[in-house]
């Protein structure tokens, strides 16, 4: 199921540079050109060649890990995405953990004073964080915490500051998501009898929600955040452009500027092709953690 | 009580964008240039921008493009994974194997990713943000619509339709589409709020509406350069994304809570 899928988004990404309006070589270079360098890049592209023998190439090539060269840097286009890959990897994951820490005891607290004030502030601060688009949270936090009050730097990499700001950015969206999530979760949990029954034990209540109710209802809340990886994923592409974090998202964007096609297929793929390598990641975890599903 | 608030918020913009002339007598594109980053006035309610332009005319002219894309994107996406889907669902088999895998390969794409990459190759404009998010959004719409076919294929309603020897084409749209249509209103109310932000991030990337042309995501974009000295660039156009965005997930929201038939 994986690998075509794969396939799929190869042939797709490859097809790009056949999209670009007019002779990609010429756009790359710009319409004052001479032709004989025009002619030069299409032969290195491999643009002078048929479509097939091109299509055979670059997948025998992404096989091999060889995503051909970047035309702005002169480099391998792999060797651009790994300089920024740990960047991008260490922005995705304190998002992804700021999000848990918020989310969780968010949507617990609204699980168990379900319908009264407190949960109807937390529900409604998710719908807001849900409709708040990160390119305007970002210059906002940048706003009141960088450029105002002093506290974090405005933009660049380098620091744990440096972090804190993009970091809330991306998550802030997640956060909003898994925190109702986690109090539907909370909420069904809280009616199954091994609940009633915990209490009957004698079981305090927080000991009740924290070590049964919310354990199990971590289930769903895991797949989530899994599934969410790839919204995290497009999501640093803005922010990284936001506070300049040196990642994969801006090297997309300064690759598209510089209509360096190459590049820009490179990022397109490897960030799909790792998108559905998550999924399928989620899939066995959630597998592993609801044995019906192994049965299955 | 938020979805009254959401429909508010909804024609609010809507009237804004309508009404626009009223509103402002300002041209979004003059330049009163010794104003420039003026914070608001009664003049300038919203103030003025870098280049000394009404914010509030710039707002009007960007709602109408937020609400344009958003239109456009969700009824030409509705229609297309409308008929997709549904004759995925209803005729099953390779037809239904094949659109599947394309399916497949669209949503490896995350997010706006594949909008990225196609506004990149194809060049900034407005057009083509819109065919991106397209390309990208029919299948949400299929995928929905594919689902209810499925299932309503089975039932005794239609099953007689077909044994009475109606074609498919009509049993699709006499019975699978009106039994999908609730689902495809919320999934298109939310669809929107998702569109509207789609263009204003491409925007603001650089790959939408190009200058001169006010667009929502281009102006917060403007903004960030000036986030000390005239924080009205970015809180405006971002205040206005927000509630239209919140407005529409709002409605979608209550039309869901109304439609569902557990009520």
């Amino acid at each position: 199921m994986t690998m075509p899928v794969i396939l799929g988004v190869a042939t797709l990404v490859f097809s790009l540079i056949h999209l670009v309006p007019g002779d990609p070589a010429q756009s790359m270079l710009g319409e004052s050109a001479a032709q004989g360098d025009v002619a030069e890049l299409r032969a290195r592209l491999g643009l002078d060649r048929p479509v097939l023998t091109q299509y055979v190439e670059y997948l025998t090539r992404a096989v091999r890990g060889d995503l051909g060269t970047s035309f702005r840097y002169g480099t391998p286009v792999t060797r651009e995405i790994g300089a920024r890959l740990a960047r991008t990897a260490q922005l995705a994951f304190a998002a992804m953990a700021i999000a848990i820490l918020i989310a969780v005891p968010l949507g617990t607290v609204a699980a168990v004073f379900r319908g009264r004030p407190i949960d109807q502030a937390a529900m409604t601060l998710s719908l807001v964080g849900v409709s708040l688009p990160n390119f305007w949270l970002g210059p906002l936090l940048a706003m009141v915490f960088a450029v105002g009050l002093g506290w974090l730097p405005v933009s660049g990499a380098g620091s744990l500051a440096h972090l804190v700001l993009p970091a809330i950015t991306l998550g802030a969206a997640l956060a909003a998501v898994l925190a109702r999530l986690t109090r539907t979760s909370v909420i069904e949990e809280l009616q199954e009898l091994y609940v009633v029954a915990a209490r009957a034990r004698g079981l305090s209540w927080s000991r009740t929600v924290i070590r049964h109710a919310l354990r199990n209802s971590l289930v769903p809340v895991v797949t989530v955040i899994g599934l969410q990886f790839g919204a995290v994923l497009t999501g640093t592409i803005i922010t990284e452009t936001i506070f300049a974090w040196p990642g994969l998202g801006r090297l997309l964007i300064q690759a598209i500027g510089f209509r360096d096609y190459p590049l820009v297929q490179g990022c397109i793929l490897f960030i799909a092709v790792t998108y559905v390598g998550m999924n399928l990641l989620v899939d066995l975890a959630y597998a592993w953690l609801d044995p019906r599903i192994r049965v299955r | 009580m938020t979805f009254k608030l959401g429909v508010a918020l909804v024609v609010s913009v809507v009237a804004l964008a309508l009404l626009g002339p009223w509103l402002s007598p300002y041209d979004p594109a003059a330049q009163l240039l010794p104003l420039r980053l003026q914070g608001p006035t009664w003049a300038h309610p919203f103030g003025l921008d870098e280049l000394g332009r009404d914010i509030l005319a710039r707002l009007i002219v960007g709602a109408r493009i937020s609400l344009l894309v958003g239109v456009a994107v969700v009824s030409v996406s509705a229609t297309v994974g409308l008929v997709i889907g549904a004759v995925a669902g209803y005729a099953g088999g390779w037809v239904d194997a094949l659109i599947g895998r394309i399916m497949d390969v669209l949503l490896a794409f995350p997010g706006i990713l594949l909008s990225i990459a196609l506004v990149a190759v194809l060049g900034p404009s407005l057009a083509h943000v819109v065919l991106a998010l397209v390309v990208g959004g029919w299948v949400g719409y299929a995928r929905l619509v594919r689902g209810q076919a499925l299932k309503l294929r089975e039932l005794e309603f239609v099953q007689a339709a077909r044994a009475l020897g109606a074609p498919s084409w009509r049993v699709i749209r006499d019975h699978v589409i009106p039994g999908v249509l609730p689902a495809l209103i919320v999934q298109s109310t939310l669809g929107m709020a998702g569109a509207i932000i789609a263009e204003a991030s491409l925007s603001f990337l650089g790959l939408g509406v190009q200058p001169p042309t006010p667009s929502w995501g281009t102006m917060l974009d403007a903004g960030r350069g000036h986030l000390l000295d005239a924080p009205h660039l970015t809180l405006v156009p971002g205040l206005a994304i927000a509630l239209l965005v919140l407005g529409l997930n709002f409605v979608g929201d209550g039309l869901r809570d109304r439609m569902s038939p557990r009520g």
